[in-house]
């Protein structure tokens, strides 16, 4: 069972295809312009691509000679500025999407979505009456009325304050598993994408970049590009031979296959610090003594750049409690050794 | 006071609108969803009327509606009366110079409405009657009672096109701004300035009523 998507089209440009599995939350990631807005509109058949193919399980709904309208299509679609009829209550927008029912059944059913997305209070009010967060919610109550089997959502929280985010997300998850149906997540935001989604598909210039289980992606990228992307700020150039990768003065061992490698990354929560008093690692450590270059707090979280020896252009990032600072006395031109571990290190090839 | 002359006005004008409104509205709603490099020429052929002088149109329309040409002869042979000079030729002039004070605002409506709201209505399954009646008539309301307020009041007005194309018939097409003119030529002063006045209250009303509705419509909309 899965979405399947196939799209190209000129302008904008785009040149995707995945399979992408459905029953989950599914989180496009990209930076702006990268055309996953486009793909949105493209699945819910808003734009009309050069070639596609768009299928729902077994209902195809884009092919060679077939376009379903987007009228026909068992889709909720939350656009960016939520779409609402400005003229309607929160409860008129429901009902809107439920004309096919008799009045009465509308009426009642429209409530109950309202209900749902906990705006059933603001059922009177029209959209210019209602803050960020209500707007967010009552746009979901449409988009789900219709209990579709794919909903479509376009940075549906890029508008709200932060707090409202957060429990914004908890009702989505709260939502998703109440009507198991596949959802759809544009989203700039790879925080929002790990907190929500199970599947990630990374889209830059209208491709995929990577696609694959959240946490598969997030932590280990298959290419520079995804690294990129993934904004991973531990990307270094270095020579691959057999499990080592050749980087200065360094012999990293790796856990995954390196001959090919030209780069490698490591996660800044990957990079370990290692106590002065501690005896020395095991063969899957890779230890490398460096210098503090600079430490930045982030409230209860300290950023740290060490310069390893030997390599004077290269800053690896790591995250450590800010308590951990005073107690290991980590500050600016201090020593340190630090352990990189052989399943922490993924190899990259240009 | 030229009662007959004030009632063929208000007769003419109400047919214009119950003309002319439908029409507009679907080309109106036509003209902003059109994307086409034609679109420019289109938008000017119909705001021709509002550029031209009366007399250029109203010799055009004289031309199309006469004895000589195939719509006046076809008239003529069904109805035994002439197209010019006639009620219906003014109906029909009236009609086409109106087009630009009927189409613009209903357009410059269609136009505002957001295309976030019109593609959330299609993801609503609407179809395109439901669209249309649903979000677009409601949302494009206050251009279309201006639009409205427009034609009638210009309607009420006009005097050029309706001089060249209707004449001076009373009882037929004598208008009351052809009338007024008709009484000035004569030195009648003092029944001109009756019917300019009147004309002057008819349309200061019509307006006024419609703000009145228009303003009405948008608080209701706000509260």
């Amino acid at each position: 069972m899965s979405l399947s998507v196939e799209v190209r089209h000129a302008a904008p440009h785009l040149d995707f295809a995945a399979e992408l599995p459905s029953g989950g939350i599914v989180a496009l990631v990209g930076p702006s312009g990268s055309g996953k807005t486009s793909l949105l509109r493209a699945v819910a058949g808003l734009l009309k691509p050069a070639h596609a193919h768009i299928a729902l399980d077994d209902a195809v709904w884009d092919a060679a000679g077939r376009h379903l309208p987007t009228r026909q299509r068992p889709i909720g679609f939350v656009p960016q500025h939520y779409g609402l009829f400005p003229h309607l209550t929160a409860q008129g927008n429901v009902e809107t999407a439920l004309l096919d029912l008799p009045v009465a059944e509308r009426r009642a059913r429209a409530l109950r979505f309202l209900e749902a997305a906990h705006v059933a209070d603001c059922a009177a009010r029209r959209p210019r009456q209602l803050s960020g967060g209500q707007k967010q919610r009552v746009a979901l109550a449409r988009a789900i009325a219709r209990e579709p089997k794919l909903l479509l959502l376009d940075e549906p929280f890029s508008a709200v304050d932060r707090a409202t985010r957060k429990s914004l997300y908890v009702e989505l998850r709260q939502l998703h598993a109440q009507r198991p149906t596949t959802i759809l997540l544009v989203t700039h935001d790879l925080d929002e994408a790990a907190q929500l989604a199970s599947h990630l598909a990374l889209i830059d210039a209208g491709r995929v970049v990577q696609a694959g289980a959240t946490a598969e992606v997030l932590t280990h990228p298959a290419s520079i590009a995804a690294a990129r992307l993934l904004d991973i700020p531990n990307l270094f150039a270095a020579q691959g031979a057999e499990d080592r990768l050749h980087w200065g003065p360094h012999a990293l061992r790796t856990a995954a296959p390196a001959a090919d490698a030209t780069h490698f990354v490591v996660l800044p929560q990957n990079v370990l610090l290692v106590r002065p008093d501690r005896p020395l690692g095991s063969h899957l450590e890779n230890l490398l003594d460096g210098r503090v270059r600079e430490v930045m707090q982030l409230g209860t979280e300290a950023l740290v750049w060490i310069e390893p020896a030997g390599l004077s252009e290269a800053r690896v990032q790591m995250r450590l409690p800010v308590r951990a600072l005073e107690r290991y006395r980590i500050e600016k031109n201090a020593e340190v050794r630090i352990s990189l571990r052989a399943a922490d290190i993924v190899p990259l090839a240009g | 006071m030229n009662g007959p002359a004030i009632v063929l006005s208000l007769q003419l004008a109400l047919v214009t609108l119950l003309v002319l409104l439908p029409l507009a509205l679907v080309g109106a709603r036509a003209l902003a969803r059109w994307p086409s490099p034609a679109r420019p020429w289109a938008e000017g052929l119909l705001v021709l009327p509002l550029v031209l002088p009366p007399t250029v149109i109203g010799y055009y329309l004289l031309v199309a509606l006469g004895g000589h040409s195939p719509l006046g002869q076809w008239f003529e042979q069904l109805t035994g009366h002439t197209l010019a000079f006639s009620f219906t030729g003014l109906v029909i002039a009236s009609v086409i110079f109106n087009i630009p004070f009927a189409v613009q605002p209903m357009q410059r409506a269609f136009e505002a409405i957001e295309p976030e709201v019109l593609e959330a209505a299609k993801c609503c399954g609407l179809s395109g009657w439901h669209s249309f009646a649903r979000i677009e008539l409601p949302l494009a309301w206050p251009g279309i009672l201006s639009a409205a307020v427009m034609t009638f009041a210009h309607t009420l007005g006009e005097f050029g096109v309706v001089l060249m194309v209707g004449g001076n018939i009373p009882g037929e097409t004598q208008t009351i701004a052809i009338a007024i003119y008709d009484r000035v030529q004569s030195f009648d002063h003092g029944a001109a300035g009756t019917m300019s006045l009147a004309l002057l209250l008819i349309s200061l009303a019509t307006i006024a009523v419609s703000y009145g509705l228009a303003d009405r419509l948008l608080k209701a909309r706000r509260a």
